[in-house]
């Protein structure tokens, strides 16, 4: 598998660290319990379109959301955590 | 006081010579990190163009005159090598000193791309990786920086990685030279 890094261009998987789903970005604003075990504890586990964070650990060192396809491999564009929010 | 001999990082492992091919030490003289502060690179670049002639590089480029270069080395981040940083970039970027942290290596001759092949997971021919393009990478499983340079390949390393390094890439450039012995 390659993966589209915004800053390098389509790299290698080896390249890479995967951290986990994307939601992690979603922080709850709320400090209500549920909403907080769902954002730590709480995973879908789609087959078909998934968003990931991924760490271009041995390139550029930037934090990337992938959009790939869990069943047809398919990876559909990348885009810098950077950019996409605001922490 | 004693007078201490400085030992470069590949002293007692380099050069390494298999067929048209050779490993061998480069040394940089000073390495400084570079790291522009959010919103800062343009200043960054005139500072640099106005102190030294370079500018602050592109993503996966490095930008050179005569011996002095500024390597891409990460997500805004570049090293000065090969003169001093005469800028002055406060406020404008973190700094800071890498000269003993890292071995620095250039691979030349015919099939030096072949060698790579076999440890970098990156497309290094010169069609894809001209003159001046400079990534970050792995070679088998360091961390590295692989430039093309001054007509060959260059490789940075940790410095505490120097003879695992050197070690891979001599092993894989004994296996290219055999293969193209055997014809």
């Amino acid at each position: 598998m390659r993966l589209p890094c915004p800053i390098c261009g389509t790299r290698d998987r080896r390249e890479f660290y995967y951290q986990g789903a994307a939601s992690m970005l979603e922080r709850p604003v709320s400090g209500e319990l549920d909403a907080w075990h769902a954002y730590v504890h709480v995973r879908d586990n789609p087959a078909g379109r998934t968003r990931d964070l991924w760490h271009h650990e041995a390139g550029c060192g930037a934090w990337v959301i992938v959009e790939r396809d869990t069943v047809t491999h398919e990876v559909f564009g990348a885009v810098l955590v950077e950019d996409a929010d605001a922490d | 006081m004693d007078r201490l001999t400085a030992v470069s990082p590949g002293a007692d492992l380099l050069p390494v010579r298999q067929g048209a091919l050779t490993l061998e030490e480069v040394l940089p003289g000073e390495i400084t990190s570079i790291a522009p502060f959010r919103g800062q690179r343009k200043a960054v670049t005139q500072a640099l163009l106005a102190a030294l002639g370079v500018g602050f590089p592109e993503a996966n480029c490095l930008t050179r005159k005569g011996e002095l270069r500024c390597v891409w080395m990460g997500r805004d981040l570049a090293f000065l090598m090969g003169a001093r940083l005469t800028a002055d970039l406060g406020g404008l970027a973190a700094v800071t000193d890498q000269s003993d942290g890292w071995i620095v290596l250039k691979l030349s001759g015919a099939g030096a791309e072949d060698v790579l092949a076999r440890l970098v997971p990156a497309d290094l021919r010169a069609a894809a990786f001209p003159e001046g393009a400079a990534i970050r990478t792995q070679l088998g499983h360091m961390n590295v920086s692989v430039a093309r340079t001054g007509g060959g390949l260059q490789i940075m390393g940790f410095r505490s990685m120097a003879r695992t390094l050197v070690q891979e890439i001599a092993d894989a450039m004994a296996s290219v030279a055999a293969r193209a012995g055997a014809g």
